[in-house]
């Protein structure tokens, strides 16, 4: 029974042991650079919570045996909504930032009820709703601007003082939220491994008796939630609402949950998974600072590596597993 | 009669149902009461599926009425049939592969502590399920390492796990057996005995007799006929399902011929085993022999299968093909050697669910001839009408796709694809699960007269009658090991019973 448990999660279990990999390297290359410290630590997540909220609401997605590519255009329009909002029209954060949350999740509403109930492929309608968000945020808002009320009063509110001077900034602590809370929904409700089930054999889940629609079309609701929250958490973090940001994210997402251990094909994978591909994203990002000659895209590079890496260990994986025995 | 307890419990009516060239369902009635076990019959692609779709909301139907419990109804997913106490075991398993069979048996219906699932409660529940039908599994184990009778069974606890009254099992023992059949009806008659109405699919007449009350016959998706069972003749129920009148001599099994078997084994396995799932042995067979492989479910049958094909590798031992060794790393190799394998699992492993009738048909026989060779469009066609009309495969033509046909048809459809390749060693695994009684006669001769022509035949079934039926030797297994081997005269139920039985003791 262990035996068995431990084999079900060896992709996991390797992007495990890749992560503290490369997190020994930079420790000891950068000994002298305090690489190894709680500061440099912490800061991975600071530098990565967008990605790792919106690598959290495409888990789900994937793991129905979706895709969502418009997560990077929503954070785009989300982030100059903000500004604009409160800025322009002085609005209070309690309502602006609700107001942007409703508004990707109902974005994220509306593409779920066309791939469910239009049996849309997921790939073209969330690609018909990266270009509207992303040309929506470019038509309110040409170029990146300021946003300088509210902003430092939420960072410092959102904070969490760790002692000797150090803190948990705020998008790190809103990232770290909404892991836990979707650790709960994954894994201890029912919407949750309905989504599994969905993703799993969705014919199945259907004369199950499971609500596939109702899952099928939170899930998109919950990611275009994770969208708009990362659009917050980004313009959080620059204090400005910029119409580009958030560019190709949905791709560095998808990336993440693969590395992860989730499957494509849906059904299978663990939101631990996607916390660790995140966690990598980070740790390549402060070793190649660190070493300071490499340009930031050599990321790409690295992480398009590891991403082969993943895929050929699950293929090998998936064909062992696939044979049943009597 | 408007007093609610004295309506039956189901009452359809005029209920039709089509689809894109086919009427599924013409004017059905049927009616369920209250307590008993409703055997719903007819030959594939009579409807019976069809009817159970339309009445748990998985198709709407075109016309007609439903009355449940008194209420009129129109569910428009299986999950509102469930919520007014409606639970079904569909044909195909349908389950999650890669959850767990608690999981599987608990999915929609798990509860929760302080906003959290109970995971404890699930597991223990699932265990109390599958303990009800008297197996013993780890439920934290994945489904889709399961084998199809356990896979069948976790449908079934899932089935029984809620709180209905009507539960409808189509065909749920094809993959079952006897013990688990037997399991399974005494939980039938104990929920029967609490008030509960339950449809029951099968075709095993046995079955039939075995539980149910009353019987309702489908033919073309017409409404044939209800009848008390114990006031109707087994040879009188298949005329109604048949559409014929037939005599107690059309089912006499064919004096079995003096057959001409060859003189040295086609293939011949020497102490051949595999770690795990076979213990090494000795097997020869012929050419122009049906070799019957008896034994219980996961006795080794299915291994020993698979070894031949190619699709798992044996350990030791050594495999003679003619005389000489041979290893067959891949099903592709032992393609190119001229045998054919028709699996058990015909959902996952065989049907290919968007191709046509016909693509599926001649699928083994474009292999075996490699792919440069094309078969002609013609013989393509000839073959497919060959085997739709020799198998009487119901479907509007050759060209539907197979996943549209009904379960038995698909399993026709696969059956012939092997047939039809026309290989020197046939494999058939359970290749009548499924199928009705009128074609099991049919595939029975198509048998005899393939292995007339000299091919060799190793037969896989847990019927016993008609293994009896079919076979020239029996090769008994039991914890995968052979037991014993009985020939010509000494073949008989009651000899392969009492080989599984002694070897027990
Ligand atoms: N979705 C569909 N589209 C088109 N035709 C269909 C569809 N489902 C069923 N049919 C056809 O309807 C007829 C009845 O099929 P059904 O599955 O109800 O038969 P059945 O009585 O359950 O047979 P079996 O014993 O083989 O399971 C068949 O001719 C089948 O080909
Ligand atoms: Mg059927």
């Amino acid at each position: 029974m262990n035996l068995r448990v431990l084999k079900r999660n060896i992709p996991f279990a390797a992007t495990a042991v890749v992560c503290v990999l490369l997190y020994v390297f930079g420790a000891v290359q950068f000994y002298d650079e305090n690489f190894f410290s709680l500061r440099v630590f912490i800061n991975f997540f600071y530098d990565n919570a967008f990605l790792g909220i919106a690598a959290i609401g495409m888990t789900f997605v994937i793991l129905s045996g979706g895709i969502d590519l418009s997560v990077g255009g929503v954070v785009g329009l989300v982030s100059v909504l903000l500004a604009i909002l409160m800025e322009n029209h002085g609005a209070p954060p309690v309502i602006a930032i609700p107001l942007v949350l409703l508004l990707g999740a109902g974005l994220g509403t509306v593409m779920g009820v066309f791939v469910h109930y239009f049996a849309l492929p997921a790939f073209l309608v969330t690609l018909a709703g990266m270009f509207f968000a992303r040309g929506m945020a470019l038509v309110l808002q040409y170029e990146s601007v300021p946003i300088t009320k509210h902003v430092d009063s939420i960072n410092s509110t959102l904070s969490l003082p760790l002692g000797s001077g150090l803190q948990l900034p705020s998008s790190a602590l809103i990232y770290l939220g909404a892991f836990v809370l979707a650790l709960w929904l994954a894994h201890f409700t029912r919407f949750g491994r309905n989504v599994y089930a969905v993703g799993g054999n969705e014919q199945s889940a259907t004369l199950m008796g499971l609500p596939v629609a109702r899952t099928r079309v939170g899930v998109y609701t919950l990611s275009g939630f994770c969208a708009a929250l990362a659009g917050v958490t980004y313009s959080l973090y620059t204090s400005s609402g910029n119409p580009n940001a958030g560019m190709g994210l949905e791709l560095d997402a998808i990336a993440a949950a693969v590395i992860g251990g989730t499957l494509l094909s849906g059904g299978v994978g663990y939101l631990a998974g996607t916390f660790v591909g995140v966690l990598i994203f980070g740790i390549i990002q402060t070793t190649i600072i660190f070493q300071g000659t490499l340009s930031s895209w050599w990321t790409k590079i690295v992480v398009g590596g590891l991403l082969l890496l993943f895929i050929l260990l699950q293929k090998g994986i998936q064909a062992k597993k696939l044979r049943p025995k009597n | 009669m408007s007093d609610p307890t004295h309506l039956p419990l189901l009452q359809l009516r005029g209920i039709s149902k089509s689809f894109p060239g086919v009427k599924a369902l013409a004017e059905v009635d049927f009616t369920v009461r209250r307590g008993e076990v409703h055997a719903l019959m007819g030959e594939n692609g009579a409807g019976k599926s069809t009817l159970i779709k339309v009445l748990t909301g998985v198709y709407q139907r075109d016309g007609g009425s439903a009355l449940f419990d008194a209420h009129d109804i129109n569910p428009k997913t299986p999950q509102d049939a469930q919520r007014i106490g409606i639970s079904t075991v569909y044909q195909e398993v349908n389950l999650i592969p890669h959850l767990s069979v608690a999981e599987n048996i608990c999915l929609g219906r798990q509860r929760s502590k302080f906003g959290f699932l109970n995971w404890r409660e699930i597991r223990r529940r699932a265990e109390k399920a599958m303990a009800r039908l008297g197996i013993a599994v780890d439920v934290a184990e994945t489904v889709a390492n399961c084998s199809i009778a356990i896979q069948q069974l976790v449908a079934i606890a899932r089935a029984l796990d809620i709180d209905a009254k009507l539960l409808i099992l189509d065909e749920p023992t094809s993959s079952l057996d006897e013990k688990e059949v037997e399991r399974l009806f005494g939980v039938m008659r104990k929920l029967k005995d609490e008030g509960l109405g339950i449809v029951f699919v099968t075709h095993f007449l046995d079955q039939v007799y075995a539980v149910s009350d009353r019987i309702t016959v489908l033919r073309n998706g017409n409404f044939v006929g209800e009848y008390e069972a114990a006031s109707l003749p087994r040879i009188e129920l298949i005329s109604k399902m048949m559409g014929k009148e037939l005599s107690e001599a059309d089912f006499k099994a064919a004096d079995r011929k003096e057959h001409q078997r060859g003189e040295t084994p086609l293939l011949h396995l020497e102490n051949v085993g595999r770690r795990g799932s076979l213990k090494p042995l000795n097997l020869e067979i012929f050419e122009g022999e049906v070799l019957g492989l008896s034994g219980l479910l996961g006795s080794g049958r299915t291994e020993t299968a698979r070894l031949l094909f190619g699709v798992d590798q044996p350990d030791s031992g050594t495999t003679r093909l003619d005389g000489n060794p041979i290893k067959l790393k891949s099903p592709r190799q032992a393609m190119e050697r001229k045998f054919g394998f028709c699996p058990e699992d015909r959902k996952t492993e065989a049907i290919i669910p968007n191709l046509s009738v016909r693509e599926n048909i001649v699928l083994a026989l474009q292999v075996n001839q490699g792919w440069m060779r094309y078969v002609s469009r013609a013989k393509q066609n000839e073959l497919a009408d060959k085997f739709i009309k020799a198998l009487n495969i119901k479907t509007p033509h050759a060209e539907q796709p197979i996943r549209l046909l009904s379960g038995g048809n698909q399993q026709k459809v696969i059956l012939a694809r092997w047939l039809a390749s026309h290989p020197r060693l046939l494999i058939l695994d359970e290749p009548t699960r499924g199928i009705d009684v009128g074609a099991k006669l049919e595939i029975e001769k198509l048998v005899a007269s393939l292995a007339g022509e000299g091919m060799a035949i190793l037969f896989i079934s847990s019927d016993l009658e008609e293994m009896v039926r079919n076979s020239h030797r029996v090769v008994v297994l039991r914890d995968r090991k052979k037991v014993c081997e009985l020939q010509g005269g000494e073949i008989s139920e009651s000899a392969i019973m009492h080989a599984i039985a002694k070897a027990e003791s």
